[in-house]
């Protein structure tokens, strides 16, 4: 099975239900991914981004519904098949994730090593051609702790993308990156999209970034999917949780304050008794 | 009631750790045979066990070995039976003190440093990235690492025994003039095969034991900086209180 399905929903997301302890985390999620497209998932922290990731990938499995990628429905899927399907993935971890005590080079030969009984020569070719892409061919010798924030990501993106995915998947890609480091791996996620023929997931907060890149966004809270549609349409959402998100509004339906005792109370040590 | 409802929490939650325990070292035989056949890897780690334990284990083993000849040289005096002072060290080594020194040895030093690293690699997700590259780490990381430690224990057991009877000798012999000739005649005669058998036997058992405890608890770490602090703490006490009480049960169980 490949994933190579034709044109339409690479991803789909039906009736999902994932609880974490007593919480709630997805109440009946439904989410389809195009292919061939970036697209986006915002939300708030905690909303379960990272959640939502670990379902599609099969590292978590859901209560109830349906994750179907390609022609795998995931959450059916035995630990051979899920790698198989892994193999035709990509993902950038927040951190990048990387092998510390492997060289860069030897990181992004990682899945090729293990996967592929390719002559040296020719993993050599392809590893010097995906560290090329994304600009780091030239560090190929030092070791992830000898490289900045920001070089550690683009490495790990050259390692997502060695094996040739069909799917990659972002997991916070901009956070706490520097001005241009943001503007570079902006440009890489596109770049690599539309070149390597990719579907792309983004998850993420920053909605600015995003909107350079993402050709359809979902914006998730309180466990459902509240907007979605075109990112510049998104901007302009009425609705008042979608607009605080949106424009980066301190308060409103997402609340500033942690739920807490009443403000005067509290100070005048009424509320006391009750911590 | 307090007290009773805590001393059975306890209790559970250590027959809990026993049993899980026992399926992540069923789960790791299962997976032995593909992991021998990537011999490079299991290579690599038997240097990281036991190559880098060797200063360690050989600095103790004849730092006891001298003062074993000294004891043992005092307590036979009183006997007048000095001369069975090669025979005595190297029974004390051969059957306890090699196997179970080495083993807290190895727990201090490549026990540490295997929970520590691969509670590290699960707290950066380099664990995660493994799964998510379709390579189980469960074969990739934990299982060459287990097998090392299996393989370097019952070498380094093998290296602190002799160098503590060569420092029981350095004090016998060389120090207090035992005859060198009766010094390994007696060790020749009184040491058996079945007594070598015997430290043979615990440093594989304790080699398994060492090496579970500490990928075991690496892997199961949370995933923080103090959860592997605390994984690596563990890590040194558990496999000292199981190698003691296992030296019990194998000794008495052969005698």
């Amino acid at each position: 099975m490949t994933l190579a399905a034709p044109e339409g929903n690479l991803i789909e997301l039906r009736g999902v239900r994932f609880r974490r302890g007593a919480f709630r985390v997805f109440d009946g999620l439904d989410m389809t991914i195009p292919k061939g497209k970036v697209t986006a998932v915002m939300g708030p922290s905690g909303t379960g981004k990272t959640t939502l990731l670990r379902l599609i990938t099969g590292q978590l499995k859901p209560d109830a519904g349906s994750v179907r990628v390609g022609d795998y429905e995931v959450p059916e899927l035995g630990l051979g098949r899920l790698y198989e399907m892994r193999r035709q993935m990509g993902m950038l971890f927040q951190n990048g994730a990387l092998l510390t005590d492997f060289t860069v080079f030897d990181n992004v030969a990682f899945p090729l090593r293990e996967h592929t009984r390719l002559p040296e020569r020719l993993i050599r070719h392809i590893v010097l051609t995906k560290l090329h892409a994304v600009g780091l061919r030239g560090a190929a010798t030092l070791f992830p702790g000898e490289l900045s924030g920001g070089m550690n990501r683009r490495v790990a993106l050259a390692r997502a993308i060695v094996m040739d995915p069909d799917i990659l998947i972002y997991d916070e890609p901009f956070v706490g990156l520097d001005p241009i480091s943001m503007g570079v791996i902006v440009r890489l996620i596109r770049r690599l999209n539309d070149a390597l023929g990719l579907t792309s997931i983004v998850v993420s907060h920053d909605v600015n970034e995003l909107e350079q890149v993402a050709d359809h966004s979902y914006l998730l809270a309180e466990g459902r999917v509240v907007a979605a549609g075109a990112h510049r349409e998104l901007m302009e959402e009425d609705s008042p949780l979608v607009r605080q998100f949106m424009h980066g509004e301190a308060d409103g339906p997402v609340a500033y304050h942690f739920p807490a005792p009443e403000y005067g109370e509290d100070l005048l040590g009424r509320g006391q008794e009750r911590r | 009631m307090g007290l009773v409802r805590e001393i059975g929490a306890t209790f559970a939650a250590f027959i809990h750790a026993l049993g899980s325990m026992a399926i992540f070292l069923g789960r790791l035989i299962m997976y032995t045979p593909a992991g021998l056949l990537r011999f490079r890897l299991v290579v690599q780690q038997v240097h990281n066990a036991g190559a880098l334990s060797l200063v360690i284990i050989m600095l103790s083993g004849f730092f006891v070995g001298l003062v074993l000849g000294l004891q043992g040289f005092d307590l036979l005096a009183r006997f007048n039976s000095e001369n069975v002072l090669g025979g005595a060290t190297a029974l004390a080594l051969i059957k306890e003190l090699g196997p179970v020194v080495t083993a807290l040895l190895f727990a201090g030093r490549a026990g540490t440093a295997l929970a520590s690293e691969i509670g590290l690699m699960k707290a950066t997700d380099q664990l995660s990235a493994m799964e998510m590259m379709a390579v189980d780490p469960m074969k990739r990381v934990v299982l060459p690492r287990f097998l090392g430690g299996v393989i370097a224990m019952p070498l380094l057991v093998a290296i602190f025994t002799a160098i503590g009877i060569f420092g029981a000798w350095v004090v016998g012999v060389a120090l207090m003039g035992v005859d060198p000739g009766v010094f390994w005649s007696q060790m020749q005669s009184l040491v058996s095969m079945d007594d070598v058998r015997e430290g043979i036997f615990k440093s594989i058992v304790f080699g398994v034991a060492a090496s579970l405890v500490a990928v075991y608890e690496g892997y199961t770490a949370w995933p923080t900086a103090e959860g592997v602090g605390r994984a690596t703490t563990r890590t040194v006490v558990i496999t000292a209180v199981s190698v003691l009480i296992l030296d019990y049960m194998i000794t008495a169980a052969l005698l």
